[in-house]
């Protein structure tokens, strides 16, 4: 049985009276990709944000490796292995595409701005080890070649990837992709599916905000279905894609229509 | 190379190929011309301008610490160098203190206010920062008015003395001030540039590229925005140590909004993020309203105009352009990566490895 990387119970948020996630409960495994699925509005990137601590949880746990971590800084949080992609593709796209990456290693460097200014043994020696990293992550990802290239020239489906090299470089192993395939033609949505599959095979475990049904149910082992932040199933992809409560929820049903 | 068309190309596009190509002899050949310069005996006028080129370069270097780096504006860089200048000037008038040790005191006070005004950056953003910065100053410019036994209120401080380097007083007239600027101006340059490819370096772009994506990435955006108002703030301190001594009087007056203006118009038109934009900034604006005398208060119209026009035409500043040189990868870092000595690797590995057992 593979074990529970992450587990997030009754996860709970509400912004004024809006109850944005509500008693939200599922868990991740080790080298699995679960996908979170639900309309627009149903709270997912809401979740992303609870996970990474940009928003502080009501209620509720989230457990990394057996650790509780809800209401941790977002750079706690990073330190302990879980890092993310935008929906917006966010890159810095004032430096080059080996600098974004290397400010993904940013919390694996211990160095001192003492130690850098006099570029002394430590400095160099981490920092070597830095690039080398960096270049060996955008190597991995098929990016190499355009280490120096600025990231707003890269195209689209590289920039994607360039926030993926970004977020594996901080030394990760949940990631978090928010809609990553969210622009993308359906060519290009396929070459980023076999990515993520390969992603896995690499030894990464993957939460993913997806609203392409496709790469939804081609990759996903498990997927769970969020309505009005509520969780309304979860399953493997055939359950999901047959059960009612889903289809009421992405297509409406008689009451919803009138809202 | 062939191509004969090609030939043709932009002159604004031929400028970064320059820089790259020939940088180091750029930088070589204008370090040596300025430490020959004095024994040209040029007349103070001139050397006079000089020095306040170079100080003025040296604030458009810490401000773009501030703007260019980090993409916080700050509008109230003159109190930082009031700070130092008057810090420094009472510790030497008043007290005897050595001029250096009395510099890098004024550079510590003035860190000090720099972490003070860095703490709202916290919760402010973009234009409401620029006005405590704004209020900044002007509160350092009032307390200077007021707090007369210190600092002699609106009658200023007259008679500062010169810095003495092993008995020799450093002045105008045997080039000594010029040296003691272009030595301040000579490390703060290496100190900009030595930063800009280090963690803190990157983390202050990756701010200014994108807060939220830089918090993503682990970075402590607080310590960070502190961090760049801190070494903004010591580094106007310390010109204004020396710039207290080169004008020999200093007022609430010599440290008005206009100062921290010109300081801010710099780093914006010699290109904001470079280091060389900084140098023809500086050039710029201190030596264009001496050579527009002529034209009495009307250089003030014109000075605006320029800048207007500039704000059109290249806003990305005179010198503003993206390095095209590739990153450096140092021959170690690059052997560590062809080694496959990298932890990713190793991971890399292992799955590769449970891929070929299961086969």
């Amino acid at each position: 049985m593979a074990e529970k990387l992450l587990d997030v119970k009754n996860l709970s948020i509400s912004f004024g009276g809006i109850k944005a996630v509500e008693d939200v409960t599922f868990h991740v495994d080790e080298q699995e990709i679960v996908s979170l699925i639900g309309p627009n509005g149903a709270g997912k990137t809401t979740v992303f944000n609870l996970l990474t601590g940009v928003y502080q949880v009501d209620q509720g746990t989230i457990s990394y490796k057996n650790k509780e971590i809800q209401n941790w800084t977002p750079q706690n949080i990073v330190n302990e292995g879980i890092s993310r992609t935008f929906q917006n593709i966010r890159l810095f796209g004032n430096m080059r595409v080996i600098e974004n990456v290397l400010v993904g290693r940013h919390i694996r460097t211990a160095y001192s701005l003492f130690d850098s200014i006099f570029r002394n043994r430590a400095f160099k020696k981490e920092e070597d080890q830095n690039i080398a990293e960096a270049l060996k992550v955008l190597e991995t990802l098929g990016l190499y070649d355009k280490k120096d290239e600025y990231s707003t020239n890269l195209p689209y489906g590289d920039q994607r990837k360039l926030e993926i090299a970004r977020a594996i470089a901080t030394g990760a192993e949940l990631l978090l992709l928010d809609e990553p395939a969210a622009g993308m033609n359906s060519q290009e949505s396929e070459s980023l599916m076999h990515f993520i599959g390969q992603l896995r095979q690499l030894g990464y475990t993957i939460l993913l905000i997806e609203h392409d049904m496709s790469v939804v149910m081609n990759i996903s082992d498990r997927i769970y279905v969020l309505d009005n932040g509520k969780l309304i199933a979860e399953g493997c992809p055939e359950d999901i894609a047959h059960d009612p409560l889903v289809i009421e929820a992405y297509l409406g049903g008689d009451q919803d229509a009138q809202d | 190379m062939e191509t004969e068309q090609n030939t043709k190309t932009k002159f604004s596009d031929m400028l970064p190929i320059l820089f790259h190509k020939y940088g180091w002899f750029m930088v070589g050949g204008i370090v040596l011309l300025l430490l020959a310069l004095p024994l040209l005996n040029l007349n103070s006028y001139l050397m006079n301008i000089l020095v306040k080129v170079g100080i003025y370069t040296t604030l458009g270097l810490g401000l773009n610490v501030l703007v260019g780096y980090t993409g916080l504006v700050s509008l109230g860089q003159a109190g930082f160098v009031a700070i130092g200048a008057y810090t420094t000037t009472i510790l030497t008038k008043q007290f005897g203190v050595n001029f250096f040790l009395a510099a890098l005191l004024g550079a510590f006070l003035a860190g000090f206010f720099g972490l003070l005004i860095g703490l709202p950056s916290l919760r402010l953003k973009g234009t409401y920062l620029s006005i405590i910065t704004l209020g900044f100053g002007e509160i350092i410019r009032t307390i200077i008015i007021v707090w007369q036994p210190v600092t002699n209120g609106p009658m200023g401080i007259r008679n500062i003395p010169s810095p003495e380097l092993f008995g020799t007083k450093l002045t105008l007239y045997n080039g000594g001030l010029f040296y003691l600027v272009l030595a301040l101006l000579i490390l703060v340059t290496l100190f900009c540039q030595l930063l800009i490819n280090t963690k803190t370096g990157r983390a202050m772009r990756a701010i200014k590229g994108d807060e939220t994506a830089a918090i993503m990435m682990g970075v402590n955006v607080t310590y960070y925005k502190i961090a760049a108002f801190i070494i903004a703030a010591v580094i106007s301190g310390l010109a204004g140590s020396i710039f207290a001594t080169q004008l020999g009087y200093i007022d609430q007056n010599t440290f008005t909004f206009d100062m921290s203006t010109i300081i801010l118009s710099i780093v914006i038109m010699g290109g904001m993020g470079t280091i060389r934009g900084m140098f023809v900034g500086a050039l710029i604006l201190v030596v264009f309203p001496e050579i527009a005398r002529p034209l009495m208060d009307y250089r003030f119209v014109f000075y605006g105009l320029v800048l207007v026009l500039m704000m059109r035409f290249r806003p990305q500043g005179l010198l503003g352009w993206k390095d095209t040189a590739p990153y450096p990868v140092s021959k170690n870092a690059f052997n560590l990566f062809t080694e496959n000595k990298v932890s990713f690797s190793k991971k890399l590995k292992r799955a590769l490895h449970s891929e070929t057992r299961t086969e």
